[in-house]
């Protein structure tokens, strides 16, 4: 079981996607089991053995999954038991659309593995992936490994590296920069390899200050405990949300905690405008907040960054265009633009995130880090009191991440309210000051920052009470 | 954007540095092709008649006849912007026509009003049905081209007094200092708003941002349907204005007035670069495609082509310029 | 408990009731909608017969496979706007050399003039997948090139058709109320969209509409599907140019203008979406027969042609836009 690591724009994808033949390699030698071997084309791929699973599962949506399958020759019995081996049920007569996205992963990979592969390839497989379905994805893993047969496992996600895999090669700048058993030296010695040994030092350095400062929450807030909320949430009824209340006050960063599909996506739709609430209140500022589109929740000051930068972004505009976008979403703000002044608000912003701009007049052609910071540069530049971040990390590298981190606190400091959601859950004692969590679209506890390990977290994730020490 | 000489990278052949510097500078392509096409249509006419066409007189025909389609262009690139696209640019024209000669004896003023008033008011219901009722605009303006055609055909068999405004007759033909059509000082301040709107202006962020990503627009707090009214609205009153130009150059206003530009208002757009898809693209690259498809026309015709080789090979140039085009923004 | 929602979901009692209805609601719709108005058509004239279905079927045969060849079009994520100009040209050569031919002869040159129409779909489709221009514009392009080519055969409407030729779209089979051409769409349909739509290309047909990128990375070759989608699709529009010959007894190189958008809007009104990888092309043909029945009503009432139109219009943007809204409204759920 063999993990590939790297940053972002490390070359992890586009390395697959020549393995997988959906790119033909510039140059270089494939060989595999001794024999060299020039992949052309996925179909190709599978005749040689290699099996991916992407990201975004190669699944038509509107055919039924039994078409799906007959569409790429997979046996539709093989692909059944091996979804019975991981105690998943799909329905075959089921438009592929309809079927959730965990299960769909699930799918992909059932039938990746009934083709039976020389190798397995898992690109970011556990991402989005609730921690059940994951460690029923480790389990199929090792078995494959005990069978003889190999994984790759390019994930994100350090911990998984070094519960999970024999050894580990991390990217950087499109080479390869070293191979390492990832159980001697754990996540210092890989994070060293992908930022390159200096740069690691420094950003440890970095980290080891900002995690000290984050470790004292409201620190140099003072005001933030007796402030007036900036949101207060009573009892909100809107899709799987059954019943939340809870108050957001300014300079907080308030965590949200919850497995897939307990109610965030509803809460946080809700609270940014999209959808409208079937029962409950939102009051910002203590005045009502009576949604019906974004713009108004935008315009109470609330604001969203969503898990998905696709969702966020302009992808042929420039990074300023983007950046710039919801000044002139009314149209009052329709007419002639204040250059110089949209440059001043643009600039502030890309300093601020350290966002690399050079030489791309797309953003499309940035980063993932980058473009994510760009979805967030947008609301610096607009000026917002409420911060929605519903997983911002998902997919970044590490410098990144600790870059959003900083900067998230920096923004409490500075007096917004942050409401954090994440599938990562060593994220939260970084940044928050004290995390909920959500259940089955109820409130199911609350943590303050120093109390929010993963077992305290997992535990009420799941709706069970707190174990008495 | 500055059209610096290309710098060849080692180990690239000159095709890729053509390539590259095409890609980056699409206008010089199209001013190449425009002047090229100049060039053999003179150097044909001179062969079939004697006369040069880079004659100062052609090249203000030109430019006279290309202000309509030009017209209906801007509409067309407008909405095209947005990811849409409006098929009934020609019909709205045509009634701009008939509404500017049907109430000329009110006076030109008011003709002239209510005929961009009628052509705002077209647009405006197909931006209803494609914002509003998220009716896909293809079959939105195709349906209401064929009721505006109705409607029209109906209008025009009443007997109704039809005089063409003195003043409407002298934009749409005539021309100032001898070589200058009046037609430019309607279509000249109407490019350069849009040109200047689409650049400086946060409506025209928005078209750019509405037809790259709708989505992310609605995150971001943007009321798209709002855009799209306005865009399609817009697309209406100028096909009004390009109707106007043709009923003065015509001195009558008949059914077909405009119906041989709708196909071409959609080729001048992407021959120009803007993307059919939405969210890239400008009005700039729109009029060199619109004079370039003006001077085929007038080559196909000294060539005295049959009306269907002029239709075999308009098809197929625009299919080779529109290839050349997707050439040199590969890999972009 | 995502796994047990997938479950839980199976166990919900109708839902796949629910889920047929979903899928073939609008279709359903539609044959409602002709059999309304077929119906109320009935009660127009002062006799209504077997003459009346005939001349419907007549009327409606090119239509019907002209919105079959862009349906399989649509379905595949792209469209096609040389449909109507590639029927006017298959139209216009057949009835030139027909002539003077005999039935058989005329039956052969059918089938040849059928392949060679899916080979000038195929050449669009290899257009377009090679040069990377939208479809939009190289059917637009070849619009012009099939219509000037028409043009160029026959200048002026001419040309022929054996009579037994003739009577295969206008003849009748077993019964007055069985129009042959009827029979003939039926076979059509039933023997070559039927079996391909469950066959491999058939899905590949639908996955390349539905996510291409999707379809790419199961292994589907995209550009080979395209081109079958606008081989197939050219092969449709020949069918229907033989269609027009048969109905029309003539060849006409301005014939098939009208089918150049109305197949589109056929497409739609029977249901298919126009982004591809939904419906079939059942709904299309019910919808072409629709627009058929509806424009022969006008007329038996006395409309003006132009009110005709304008009706029709209507008519179609009326459709869509409670179709746009009923797809809004089922999403919001």
């Amino acid at each position: 079981m063999h993990a590939l690591l790297g940053a972002n724009g490390a070359g992890k994808s586009t390395l697959v996607k020549v393995l997988t033949g959906v790119i033909r390699a510039d140059g270089g030698r494939l060989v595999l089991n001794g024999e060299d071997v020039r992949i052309s084309s996925p179909s190709q791929a599978a005749r040689v053995g290699l099996a991916p699973v992407f990201q975004d599962p190669a699944l038509v949506p509107d055919l039924t999954v039994a078409q799906n399958l007959r569409l790429t020759g997979a046996p539709l019995e093989g692909v059944r038991s091996r979804l019975r081996e991981m105690d998943v049920e799909v329905d075959f007569s089921e438009q592929a659309g309809d079927v959730p996205l965990p299960v769909l992963r699930m799918l992909d990979l059932a039938r990746a593995l009934a083709r039976d592969p020389q190798l397995l390839l898992l690109d970011e497989i556990t991402a989005a992936l609730p921690s059940d379905l994951a460690e029923r994805v480790f389990a199929v893993m090792r078995k494959w490994r005990e069978r003889g047969r190999s994984v790759l496992f390019i994930t994100h996600r350090l911990a998984e590296v070094i519960a999970v895999c024999d050894r580990a090669t991390v990217l950087r700048d499109g080479s390869d920069v070293g191979t390492l058993v990832p159980q001697h030296g754990g996540e210092r010695r890989i994070v060293e390899y992908m930022l390159g040994a200096e740069v690691a030092t420094a950003a440890a350095k970095a980290s080891e200050l900002d995690e000290a400062r984050v470790r004292l929450p409201g620190d140099g807030n003072a005001a933030g405990a007796a402030a007036e909320p900036t949101l207060e949430v009573e009892g909100v009824r809107a899709g799987t949300v059954e019943s939340v209340s809870f108050s957001l006050r300014p300079g907080e960063v308030l965590g949200l905690a919850a497995l897939e599909g307990q109610g965030q996506d509803d809460l946080f739709a809700t609270l940014a405008g999209e959808r409208r609430p079937e029962g409950g209140d939102v009051l910002v500022g203590g005045r009502p907040l009576r949604a019906r589109h974004p713009y108004d929740a935008i315009r109470a000051g609330v604001v969203l960054v969503p898990a998905d930068r696709l969702l966020a972004l302009l992808p042929q505009r420039s990074v300023r265009e983007n950046i710039a976008a919801p000044r002139y979403n009314s149209p009052l703000r329709w007419g002639p633009i204040n250059l110089s002044f949209e440059r001043r608000r643009v600039k502030e912003a890309i300093d601020a995130l350290q966002i690399d701009t050079r030489a791309y007049r797309q953003v499309r052609r940035l980063s993932g880090g980058n473009q994510q910071k760009v979805t967030i540069a947008r609301w610096l530049a607009s000026g917002f009191r409420t911060l929605l971040c519903f997983d911002p990390t998902r997919g970044i590298d590490v410098g990144t991440k600790q870059q959003i981190y900083s900067l998230l606190r920096r923004l409490a400091d500075g007096g917004a309210a942050i409401l954090f959601f994440s599938s990562e859950l060593t994220e939260f004692p970084l940044v928050c000051d004290r995390v909920v969590t959500l259940y089955g679209g109820r409130i199911t506890g609350e943590l303050p920052a120093a109390a929010a390990d993963e077992a305290s977290l997992l535990r009420a994730m799941h709706g069970l009470a707190e174990e008495v020490a | 954007m500055s059209a610096a000489a290309p710098e060849v990278a080692r180990g690239e052949s000159r095709l890729e540095t053509a390539r590259r510097f095409l890609a980056e500078n699409p206008a010089i392509a199209l001013i190449f092709v425009f002047v090229g096409l100049f060039v053999v249509t003179d150097i044909v006419n001179r062969a079939q008649s004697g006369h040069a066409f880079l004659a100062p007189t052609q090249v203000s025909t030109t430019f006279l006849y290309a202000a309509p389609l030009a017209l209906l262009a801007a509409g067309q690139t407008l909405v095209m912007l947005t990811g849409g696209v409006d098929l009934s640019v020609a019909t709205t024209a045509t009634a701009g026509a008939f509404v500017a000669s049907g109430t000329g004896r009110h006076g030109a003023a008011a003709a002239i009003l209510l005929a961009i008033a009628i052509g705002f008011g077209i647009g405006l219901v197909n931006g209803i049905g494609v914002a509003i009722f998220r009716v896909n605009p293809l079959i939105m303006t195709l349906g209401l081209s064929s009721v505006t055609l109705g409607a029209l055909t109906i209008y025009s068999q009443r007997r109704f007094v039809a005089l063409v405004p003195n003043i409407v007759n002298t934009f749409g033909s005539g021309r100032f200092l001898t070589y200058i059509p009046y037609d430019l000082l309607i279509w000249g301040p109407i490019a350069a708003l849009i040109i200047l709107g689409l650049r400086y202006s946060g409506f025209g962020r928005m078209i750019y941002a509405v037809g790259d990503n709708p989505v992310a627009c609605r995150l971001a707090g943007v009321r798209v349907w709002q855009v799209l009214l306005l865009v399609y609205a817009l697309c209406g009153a100028f096909s009004a204005v390009a109707g106007i130009l043709l009923v003065g150059f015509n001195d009558a206003a008949d059914l077909g007035i405009a119906a041989p530009f709708l196909l071409p208002s959609v080729a001048a757009v992407v021959i120009g670069g803007t993307s059919i898809l939405g969210g890239s693209g400008g009005y700039g690259g729109t009029i060199l495609g619109a004079l370039i498809l003006t001077v085929l026309d007038s080559l196909l015709t000294i060539l005295n082509a049959s009306a269907a080789i002029k239709q075999m090979l308009y098809g197929a140039i625009i299919l080779a310029l529109a290839w050349l085009y997707a050439w040199t923004s590969r890999g972009e | 408990m995502t796994t047990a929602a997938a479950t839980a979901d199976r166990r919900r009692p109708g839902i796949h009731a629910a889920r047929l209805g979903r899928r073939h609601g609008w279709t359903l719709g539609t044959y409602v909608l002709l059999l309304g108005l077929v119906l109320y058509w009935r009660t127009v004239p002062p006799v209504w017969g077997s003459f009346d279905v005939q001349s419907l079927a007549i009327d409606a045969l090119p239509f019907a496979f002209a919105a079959m060849a862009q349906a399989v079009v649509i379905i595949s994520g792209g469209i096609d706007l040389s449909v109507g100009s590639l029927m006017s040209l298959v139209n216009v050569i057949s009835a030139k050399y027909m002539a003077t031919m005999s039935f058989r002869d005329a039956l052969l040159f059918a089938g040849a003039l059928a392949l060679g129409a899916a080979l000038a779909g195929a050449s669009t489709g290899s257009l377009i997948t090679i040069s990377r221009v939208p479809d939009i514009v190289v059917t637009l392009a070849m619009l012009f090139v099939w219509a000037g080519l028409a043009l160029q055969i026959q200048p002026i409407p001419g040309g022929g058709a054996p009579l037994k030729y003739v009577q295969l779209a206008t003849g009748q089979w077993f019964s007055p109320w069985i129009p042959s051409g009827l029979v003939i769409l039926l076979c059509a349909f039933v023997l070559i969209w039927l079996p391909l739509r469950r066959a491999r290309s058939g899905l590949a047909l639908y996955s390349i509409g539905s996510n291409r990128n999707a379809a790419y990375l199961s292994g589907v070759s995209v550009t080979r599907t395209r081109i079958f989608a606008y081989s197939l699709g050219g092969f449709f529009a020949g069918l229907a140019g033989l269609a027009l010959t048969a109905t029309s007894g003539i060849g006409d190189p301005l014939s098939g203008q009208y089918y150049t958008l109305n197949s589109v809007a056929a497409v739609v009104l029977g249901g298919v979406a126009l982004v591809g990888g939904k419906g079939g092309l059942i709904g299309p043909i019910a919808a072409a027969f629709v627009l058929t029945v509806v424009k022969t009503i006008l007329i038996l009432k006395g409309v003006d042609q132009n009110w005709a139109q304008v009706i029709q219009g209507t008519l179609i943007i009326v459709v869509v836009m409670i179709g746009g809204l009923a797809i809004r409204e089922r999403r919001r759920t």
